[in-house]
């Protein structure tokens, strides 16, 4: 079904035309309510006044996780904190975490654009969904209930983990939709097989998998596997969390709510937009928003976009599978990492920075498993080994607290790192996807 | 009267011990006490040389992280309870040995071991209390 035929299958007149009402307001509502980005319209020399359409976009100044952290944790805030009902906070690059805030307003516009995305990979009111994203900080457990409520759906609310209770309440309550990301899809498929389930068993159809980059080839096994539908759905927490984009059962793309996020794919060196068709960086403005409204917000995944009427009836523009990243962002169960984190842990340690890489490796349908190297120099290094495997312990401490994930730190000696151009490589990607 | 351990940082990859002492050996560098402590992933080879001055930049040069540290070179009794005798006098002055290991020759009857002490000048203290000698930087290179 559609959710909100007014909005999805808008006419592109008319659309656009809601997309220049909101941008106005939206411009006028920053401008003045929020002094940095006051600040920043002024340095730019652009005045609300001047913006009389969606396509004056192009005049305002783009915004980056680095003024998140800049201005953590109230500086990009439009409201007073009274009107803020909920808080979720995700990794940042170093140092300072990302702050999300959603006032009652923001909470009812997720909920709706939630619940768009479950209708669009074709749930309907009264399935039961199994939500195993993860519920707490992270926004993909909560963004999923929410727009299942908004939709009426019965939630199972697993959250992430717990595999083998996973199965049996599947088995129990037979549900129709499953929410997680995608390699935990092909995980549980695994676990059920080695406990004798056969996971195609059940009242299965669609499963909705994001938070992480996946392939045609994990669609195909994932569906093998469950006898389901799998979607993709795309967020980021800046935005609004899971919600922004959505595949249909067509599976030609994802449907990006313009409406509300209004889109635009361009160059991320030269900041100008790339031919329509082409692959760029997606950059969104939240229309309505009111916490904490983004312009020009660069999301750093490189998409293509495609605004072709979808067989499905949708009007909204199709946004690409993720193609890449501009920056060195790593997606790892779900869990943004940046190799930068990691530089600050370990310069935090010794006071001193040694040469490090990060290995990531999937074995067939398991879970991603994190590795890091560090090279011992000899500030690091100690004569007895009970210190350097304390060492070892430290960095595991500190790295688990800051990514929540759990990576296993192997001491490796001077020069095995591989440097390219003199600059290590501080990422290797061994994935099979 | 302490002495100059080298210790080199390895990982558990097969040919690397053979690389430093071929490294050792190809400038002229005498080993004269040596002691591995591995673990599952990584080694750490302690060595004592004749010139541990020159076989720290020598391995530095040829890109191994190693350190130096001090040690005490203790002559122990070599008979039976020998090596005991030592060690009760060091637990009844609480003094704490991190790890210990022999060296390859003997210059006299009494066989020499490196001790590794937490607080090398008190444990060296205590040994002097005790009568217990020492040998020193220029015993070990003449060995």
């Amino acid at each position: 079904m559609i959710w909100n035929e007014k909005f999805e299958c808008a006419k592109p007149a008319e659309l656009k035309q809601v997309q220049s009402d909101r941008l106005k307001k939206l411009v006028s509502c920053v401008y003045n309510n929020c002094k940095v980005m006051k600040d920043k319209f002024d340095k730019a020399g652009v005045k609300p006044d001047s913006v009389k359409s969606i396509d004056d976009i192009v005049r305002l100044s783009f915004t980056t996780k680095i003024d998140m952290r800049d201005n953590y944790p109230y500086g990009l805030f439009c409201t007073d904190q009274k009107e803020v009902k909920e808080i979720h906070v995700s990794s940042g690059t170093t140092g300072n975490p990302t702050l999300v805030g959603y006032t009652t307003d923001d909470l009812k516009l997720w909920s709706e654009v939630m619940a768009r995305c479950l209708a669009c990979a074709g749930a309907e009111p009264g399935d039961t969904v199994q939500n195993a994203y993860g519920y707490g900080l992270f926004t993909g457990g909560l963004g999923v209930h929410y727009g299942a409520l908004e939709m009426g759906l019965r939630i199972i609310p697993m959250s992430s983990g717990q595999t083998a209770r996973q199965l049996k309440i599947m088995q129990d309550f037979a549900p129709k939709i499953i929410t997680c990301t995608p390699s935990y899809a092909l995980y549980m498929a695994e676990e059920a097989r080695d406990m004798g389930i056969d996971p195609k068993n059940g009242n299965w159809k669609i499963g909705v998998f994001g938070a992480e980059p996946w392939t045609e080839k994990m669609r195909g096994e994932i569906e093998a596997a469950w006898n389901m539908l799998a979607t993709d759905i795309y967020g980021l927490s800046e935005i609004i969390g899971p919600g922004v984009a959505q595949e249909c059962p067509n599976k030609n793309g994802l449907h990006i709510f313009s409406d509300v996020f209004y889109p635009e794919i361009i160059d991320p060196d030269s900041g100008q937009a790339v031919k329509e068709g082409q692959d760029g960086e997606l950059v969104i403005t939240t229309l309505t928003k009111q916490a904490i409204p983004l312009i020009r917000y660069r999301t750093r995944d490189i998409v293509s976009i495609n605004y072709e009427k979808c067989r499905c009836g949708r009007t909204s523009p199709r946004i690409s599978k993720i193609k890449g990243r501009t920056d060195d962002m790593i997606v790892v169960r779900g869990i943004n990492v940046f190799p930068s984190q990691i530089e600050h842990v370990l310069l935090g340690i010794e006071g001193t920075e040694p040469h490090y890489q990060i290995v990531v490796d999937r074995q067939q349908h398991q879970l991603d498993e994190v590795e890091v190297l560090v090279e011992v120099n000899s500030k690091i290094f100690s004569d007895e080994v009970k210190k350097l495997e304390e060492l070892k312990r430290k960095i595991h401490k500190e790295i688990s607290a800051v990514l929540s994930i759990s990576a296993k730190i192997t001491l490796v000696e001077p020069k095995t790192i591989e440097r390219s151009m003199g600059k290590a490589k501080r990422v290797v990607d061994k994935r099979q996807m | 009267m302490k002495i100059k351990q080298i210790s080199i940082f390895l990982e558990n990859r097969k040919g690397r011990l053979f690389d430093v002492c071929s490294l050792l050996g190809k400038h002229n560098i005498n080993i004269r006490a040596l002691n591995v402590a591995e673990t599952e992933s990584f080694g750490i080879l302690r060595i004592v040389v004749n010139n541990p001055d020159d076989a720290v930049k020598k391995l530095a040069e040829a890109g191994f992280t190693a350190n130096i540290t001090d040690v005490i070179a203790v002559e122990v009794p070599d008979k039976p309870g020998g090596l005991a005798g030592i060690l009760k006098v060091l637990n009844d002055e609480d003094v704490n040995v991190e790890y210990m290991y022999g060296f390859v020759e003997k210059a006299t009857d009494k066989a020499l071991m490196v001790f590794r002490f937490d607080n090398a000048d008190r444990a060296t203290a205590v040994l002097k209390k005790h009568d217990i000698r020492i040998a020193g930087e220029k015993e070990i290179k003449e060995l």
